[in-house]
C-alpha cells in the first residue's frame, strides 16, 4: 500500500495538514504573470520559493517557466529585502531585457515588512527601470489563502497598473478567464471568435506555456496579454469575470478605477455554466447565439443522453480550486453522477455556500469541506469508510487510485505525469466534451478489466 | 543543420565566450561572475568561486536550505514523519517530486507518500506558532504513532522566533518518542547546501549512537550521499549483499531512521556524493574513529575501482575474490552493451550543470562512451568539490558559513574504534588513501569551461557556443534547452529512469543515452516546406 497509514477512523485535526488540497499564493502569481506578453515574474524571498515554483509549472507544463529571485540570506532578512529587489531590478532589465517585471511577494518579504510598492517607487526615481518599461507588484503572503488567492492578487495588480479609461469607449468585452490552461485560454477565445465578441482575455497563458518547437527558444514567446491590450480594457463595455476566487478582484478593481462594469460568472466548466457563459457573452457583447455555438452544444447533450448507463449514480471523490469544483459540481450533477466527497485546501465562506445550493436538491448528504484541514488525507478517510467509482483531481491523487483501485481522471494543477491538458480544453462544450470522454474511459477501462469473461462486453 | 564543431584535437579555448558572457553583465555581477567561471587546465591549481551568494535577479538553478535539509537529505528516510513548520507551499513542493524509492517490508512504517504541515496561517505569523506546532506533533502521533518526527523550519519560523528545538524537547518528554528540530529556513545560506549540514549535524546529534546494536555481519560498511534516485541504491545494495558486505545503512536513499541510529557500528564509511554528507562521515571519525573513504558508483569502471578500494580495506582474500568475480561477469555484460552502443555516440560533446557531485560523477560514465565533457559545474557545491579537499584550510569562512553550527564532537570512549584508527593508520603506509576526494577540475579535460552556479543568461550562451549533443541538468532547464533542439537529460530525476549506478545502472545509461542520441526525431522538427521555395499562388481557375 502507498499509503499504508491512512484509516477510516476520521479524528478532529485543529493543526495538523496532511497531504494538502492546495499550495500557497506565490505560485498562482507566477502563473498569472506568465499569461502576460514579454513579462518575467520575480520573486521577492529566499531563492526556494522561485525554485518550487518554476518545477511545479514546468513539470506541469513541460515547457520553460522563466522567473527571478531575490535571493535572500540572513541578512536580507534581518535588514529587509530592498538592496536585493533594486538590484535583481537592474539586473533583470539588463541581461534578460524583459518589457515587464512582475513582482510577487513570499512569507518571508512579507513577515519582515517589505513595501514592495515603496521599493518599486525607489527602483523608478533610482532610474532603475528602463524607459518604456514596467514593474508591477503583488503582494503574496504565503499564509494567507492558497495558490489560488495569489493569481488573483497578480491579476489584480495588472489592471491596477495598466487598466486606464480615456473616456473612449471601445467595443469590446474583457473576459478574466481564471485559472485555467492554455488549452482553456484558446477555447475561451474560440468562443468568442465564433461569437463575434471583440475581446481582450486576461490573463492568456496560450503561445507561452504551449509553445511548439521550433529549434529556436524564445524567452518571451509571442502569447500572452499586451500590455496596450490590458490598458485597453479600461476602456471595454464590460468584464466577464469567470470564477471568484480567482477573477473577481481584478473585475473589482476594472470597476472602481475604470468604471468598467462586471459580470461575475462561474468558470464555464459542464452544460450549465457553460450555458451561463454562453448567455453572458451574448449579453456583454450584445450579439446574438450564432448557430455553431447550438450545434456544439447539441453534439454534447447527444454524447451525454447516448452514454448515460454508465454514469448514472456512480459515486465521484474530487478535489482542487473552488472555481472549478463549483461548476464540475455541478456538472457531475446533471449527468446524474454523486459528488459526493469534495475537499479544497483553499478557504473561503462562499464555497461551502455555492455547494450546498447546488447539492441540496439532489445529493444533500454529500460530504464537503474546504480550508484548513480539508486535504486529501481526509478525502481519503471519507473513501475508505465508503469508497467511490471515481477520483477527480490532480496527479497527487494517483496514490489514493491504487491503493483503493478507484479509476481516476485528472483535472487541476498540477497534472505531472500525464499530457494533454495544455492541449485539449475543459471549458465550454467542447471542454465538457473532453471530461465525459475522460471519465468515460476511466470508468469502462475499470469495467473492461475487472467484468468476469462470460460478461466481457464488445460493445458499449 | 546544426554544424558541429571538430574537437578531435582538444576543446577550443573558450576565453572568448567567457568574455561575451560577462560583456552582457552589469560591472558589479561581471565581475563576481568572472571568478566562477574557469578555463580548466588540469596541470595548474586553479581557483573557482563556489558556494558564494547567488546575485539578486539572476535566473538561477539552486534552491533553498530547506530543499537540502528536507527534500534532499531526510526526504528519503521512510520510518519518520517530517512535519513541515511554514506555510503549506514548502511542503506540498517537497511532496513526493525527488524520485528516492524505497523499499519498505509489509507492515513497516512508511511515511514518505506524505507531506505534513502545520499550514500557518496569519494569526500563527502574527501570534507565533509554537502552539500549533505542539498541537500538531500531538495530532501526527495519535493518528500515525511515529517512533520519530522531524521538524522542518520554513523561512517566517526563525523570523517570528518560534524555537522549534524547545518545542521539539519538549514534546519528546510528553510523548516518548524522539522529536527533534531543524533549523533550516529557506535563507540560513546561500544554497541547498547550507541544508545538507544542518541535516547532518540534526541526524547526527539526534540519531546516531542511539541503539549499539551487536554485529550482525563480517565486514559493516555505510553508504553515505546516495539517495536511490531512480532506485540507484538498490543496485548498489544488490552488490553489496552478494559479495557478502553488510550495508548497516544509507544516507539516505532506501534508509531508516533505526539504521542511522546504529550505523556508528560500521568498519568503514563509504562517501558517494561528497558535498551533501562529508559532515557526517568526519564527526563519525571523530567520535568513533570509523575512517571514511571517497567511493563512486557512476560508471562501471568507478564501480569496479570503489569495489576494489572496499576490498582492500578489509584486506580479506575471499572477499577480495569474490570482488573479483561480481567484477568479472558485469564487466562482461557492461561491455557486450557499450560495444553496440559506444560507436554511435563516440565524440559527441556532453555538458552538465547539476547537483554537488552528478556533474563531475556522470563524467565517468560519458567517458566510458567515448564521450566528451565541454563544460561542467554544480549548482550548491564549493571549492574542495572542484578542486579537492586539500583546499578546505584555504577557503575562506564568510558569514553565511557561520549562520550554520559546527557541532563540537568529542571522542565516544565506550565506542571509540581503536582497532580501525591503526588498521587506517597501518593502511596509510602501504599508500591508501583515505578521505581522498580530488574533486572535478583535475579530471577534466584542458580548456574544459567550468562554471559554478550557471544562469540561464550562460545556458544559452554555452549552448550557442558548443551546440552540444546533450545537456545535463534538472526539470527548469530542461524544455528551455530542449527549445533549441538540443537533448536535455535530468541528472536529479533521471527523466524517471534510472537505475544509472554500478554496473547494472551504466547499462541503462548508455542505452539513454542510445536513444536521446541516435534518434532522428530532432531532424523532424523543421516541417519539409521550409526548405523549399515558396509555391506561387494564382486565384484564377485554369492556372
Amino acid at each position: 500500500m502507498l499509503l499504508r497509514h491512512t484509516t477510516k477512523e476520521v479524528k478532529e485535526r485543529k493543526a495538523l495538514t496532511v497531504n494538502p488540497a492546495k499550495t500557497c499564493q506565490p505560485v498562482g502569481a507566477m502563473y498569472a504573470a506568465l499569461g502576460v506578453h514579454g513579462c518575467l515574474p520575480h520573486s521577492h524571498g529566499s531563492q526556494g520559493c522561485c525554485s518550487y515554483h518554476r518545477s511545479a509549472l514546468t513539470r506541469h507544463y513541460k515547457e520553460p517557466v522563466m522567473a527571478a529571485t531575490s535571493s535572500f540570506t540572513e541578512g536580507s532578512s534581518v535588514f529587509g529585502g530592498q538592496a536585493n529587489l533594486l538590484q535583481a531590478i537592474d539586473n533583470m532589465f539588463t541581461i534578460y531585457e524583459p518589457e515587464i517585471v512582475a513582482v510577487h511577494s513570499t512569507c518571508l518579504s512579507e513577515t519582515i515588512g517589505d513595501d514592495l510598492g515603496q521599493i518599486v517607487a525607489k527602483a523608478k526615481d533610482d532610474g532603475k527601470i528602463p524607459e518604456g518599461k514596467h514593474v508591477v507588484q503583488a503582494s503574496t503572503p504565503s499564509y494567507v489563502g492558497s495558490h489560488v488567492t495569489g493569481y488573483a492578487n497578480m491579476l489584480e495588480a495588472f489592471v491596477k497598473y495598466f487598466a486606464f479609461n480615456t473616456n473612449e469607449k471601445v467595443r469590446q468585452v474583457n473576459l478574466l478567464s481564471g485559472w485555467v490552461e492554455p488549452s482553456d485560454m484558446r477555447e475561451i477565445k474560440r468562443i468568442a471568435e465564433i461569437m463575434k465578441v471583440q475581446n481582450i482575455l486576461l490573463p492568456d497563458t496560450s503561445d507561452v506555456v504551449d509553445t511548439p518547437m521550433t529549434g529556436k527558444y524564445e524567452m518571451y514567446p509571442k502569447g500572452g496579454t499586451t500590455v496596450k491590450e490590458i490598458v485597453s480594457m479600461g476602456n471595454s463595455m464590460s468584464t466577464i469575470a469567470m470564477g471568484e476566487w480567482c477573477s473577481k478582484k481584478a473585475a473589482i478593481m476594472l470597476d472602481n478605477k475604470c468604471k468598467v462594469p462586471f459580470t461575475m460568472t462561474d468558470v464555464a466548466i459542464g452544460i450549465k455554466a457553460s450555458d451561463r457563459f454562453i448567455q453572458a457573452l451574448s449579453t456583454a457583447g450584445k450579439v446574438s447565439i450564432p448557430e455553431a455555438i447550438s450545434e456544439e452544444r447539441g453534439r454534447l447533450l447527444d454524447m451525454v443522453t447516448d452514454m448515460h448507463q454508465y454514469l448514472y449514480g456512480k459515486r465521484v471523490a474530487l478535489w482542487g480550486d473552488p472555481d472549478t469544483l463549483i461548476p464540475l459540481t455541478e456538472f457531475l450533477l446533471d449527468l446524474d453522477m454523486k459528488p459526493v466527497y469534495i475537499v479544497s485546501g483553499t478557504p473561503g465562506k462562499r464555497f461551502e455556500k455555492r455547494m450546498s445550493e447546488i447539492l441540496c436538491n439532489k445529493l444533500p448528504e454529500a460530504k464537503v469541506k474546504n480550508g484548513p484541514q480539508a486535504d486529501m488525507f481526509l478525502m481519503h478517510q471519507w473513501i475508505k469508510e465508503e469508497s467511490v467509482d471515481l477520483l477527480i483531481g490532480n496527479t497527487y491523487g494517483k496514490y489514493i487510485a491504487r491503493d483503493e483501485g478507484v479509476p481516476f481522471v485528472r483535472m487541476g494543477f498540477p497534472i505531472i505525469d500525464r499530457v494533454g491538458h495544455s492541449y485539449f480544453p475543459t471549458v465550454g462544450y467542447q471542454g465538457a466534451i473532453r471530461i465525459l470522454e475522460k471519465m468515460l474511459g476511466a470508468i469502462m477501462d475499470k469495467i473492461d478489466a475487472t467484468t468476469p469473461e462470460e460478461s466481457f462486453e464488445l460493445v458499449m | 543543420m546544426v554544424i558541429k564543431k571538430d574537437y578531435t584535437n582538444g576543446l577550443p579555448d573558450p576565453s572568448e565566450l567567457k568574455n561575451e558572457i560577462l560583456a552582457k553583465y552589469p560591472r558589479k555581477v561581471a565581475k563576481k561572475r568572472a571568478k566562477a567561471m574557469v578555463v580548466n587546465d588540469p596541470e595548474e591549481q586553479q581557483e573557482i568561486a563556489a558556494n558564494i551568494r547567488t546575485i539578486p535577479g539572476i535566473i538561477t538553478q539552486r534552491g533553498c536550505t530547506y530543499a537540502g535539509c528536507k527534500g534532499v537529505v531526510l526526504g528519503p528516510t521512510r520510518d519518520i514523519i517530517n512535519l513541515v513548520h511554514g506555510p503549506i507551499g514548502c511542503s506540498f513542493y517537497a511532496w513526493l517530486t525527488r524520485r528516492n524509492q524505497t523499499r519498505p517490508t509489509e507492515g513497516e512504517e512508511n511515511f514518505m507518500t506524505y507531506a505534513f504541515s502545520t499550514d500557518m496561517q496569519d494569526e500563527n505569523i502574527v501570534f507565533g506558532g509554537e502552539e500549533k506546532l505542539k498541537e500538531a506533533i500531538r495530532e501526527a502521533f495519535d493518528m500515525f504513532k511515529p517512533k520519530s518526527i522531524g521538524i522542518f523550519s520554513t523561512c517566517p519560523v526563525g523570523l517570528i522566533g518560534d524555537d522549534v528545538h524547545a518545542v521539539a524537547r519538549e514534546m519528546k518528554a510528553e510523548l516518548g518518542i524522539n522529536i527533534f528540530g531543524f533549523s533550516c529556513e529557506g535563507y540560513r545560506g546561500v544554497s541547498q547546501s547550507a541544508g545538507h549540514h544542518i541535516a547532518n549535524n540534526g541526524i547526527f546529534k539526534h540519531v546516531v549512537g542511539n541503539d549499539n546494536r551487536e554485529r550482525t555481519g563480517k565486514f559493516q560498511v555505510n553508504l553515505m550521499g546516495e539517495y536511490n534516485i531512480g532506485g540507484d541504491a538498490f543496485e548498489i545494495e544488490r552488490i553489496f549483499e552478494e559479495i557478502g558486505v553488510t550495508l548497516l545503512s544509507t544516507y539516505s536513499g532506501n534508509s531508516t531512521v533505526e539504521s542511522f541510529a546504529y550505523s556508528h557500528t560500521a568498519d568503514l564509511n563509504m562517501v558517494m556524493c561528497h558535498r551533501s554528507i562529508n559532515y557526517i562521515a568526519e564527526m563519525m571519525e571523530e567520535k568513533y574513529g570509523i575512517p571514511w573513504v571517497k567511493v563512486n558508483f557512476i560508471g562501471a569502471e568507478s564501480t569496479a575501482k570503489s569495489l576494489r578500494k572496499l576490498a582492500d580495506y578489509f584486506g580479506d582474500k575471499e572477499l577480495s575474490a569474490k570482488v573479483e568475480e561480481v567484477i568479472k561477469r558485469e564487466y562482461a555484460k557492461v561491455k557486450a552493451v557499450a560495444d553496440v552502443i559506444r560507436p554511435k555516440v563516440e565524440g559527441k560533446l556532453a555538458m552538465m550543470f547539476v547537483g554537488g557531485s552528478r556533474a563531475h560523477h556522470y563524467q565517468d560514465l560519458f567517458n566510458e562512451l567515448g564521450m566528451k565533457t565541454v563544460s561542467a559545474g554544480y549548482e550548491f557545491a564549493h571549492r574542495d568539490d572542484y578542486e579537492g579537499r586539500e583546499v578546505i584550510p584555504d577557503i575562506k569562512i564568510d558569514a553565511d558559513t557561520r549562520n550554520i553550527e559546527d557541532l563540537v564532537v568529542e571522542k565516544d570512549e565506550t565506542h571509540y574504534r581503536e582497532d580501525l584508527v591503526k588498521k587506517k593508520a597501518e593502511l596509510e603506509k602501504t599508500g591508501y588513501t583515505f578521505k581522498d576526494y580530488q574533486g572535478m577540475m583535475p579530471e577534466m579535460k584542458k580548456n574544459s569551461l567550468v562554471i559554478d552556479d550557471v544562469n540561464h543568461w550562460e545556458t544559452e550562451k554555452l549552448i550557442e557556443f558548443y551546440k552540444p549533443d546533450v545537456f545535463c541538468a534538472g526539470i527548469k532547464e530542461k524544455y528551455v534547452v530542449q527549445k533549441y533542439g538540443v537533448p536535455l537529460k535530468q541528472l536529479h530525476s533521471y527523466d524517471y529512469g534510472g537505475p544509472y549506478a554500478a554496473f547494472g545502472g551504466a547499462i541503462n545509461f548508455y542505452k539513454e543515452m542510445e536513444r536521446m542520441l541516435a534518434t532522428d526525431i530532432w531532424k523532424l522538427v523543421d516541417a519539409p516546406w521550409k526548405h523549399e521555395p515558396e509555391i506561387v499562388g494564382c486565384v484564377t481557375a485554369d492556372a
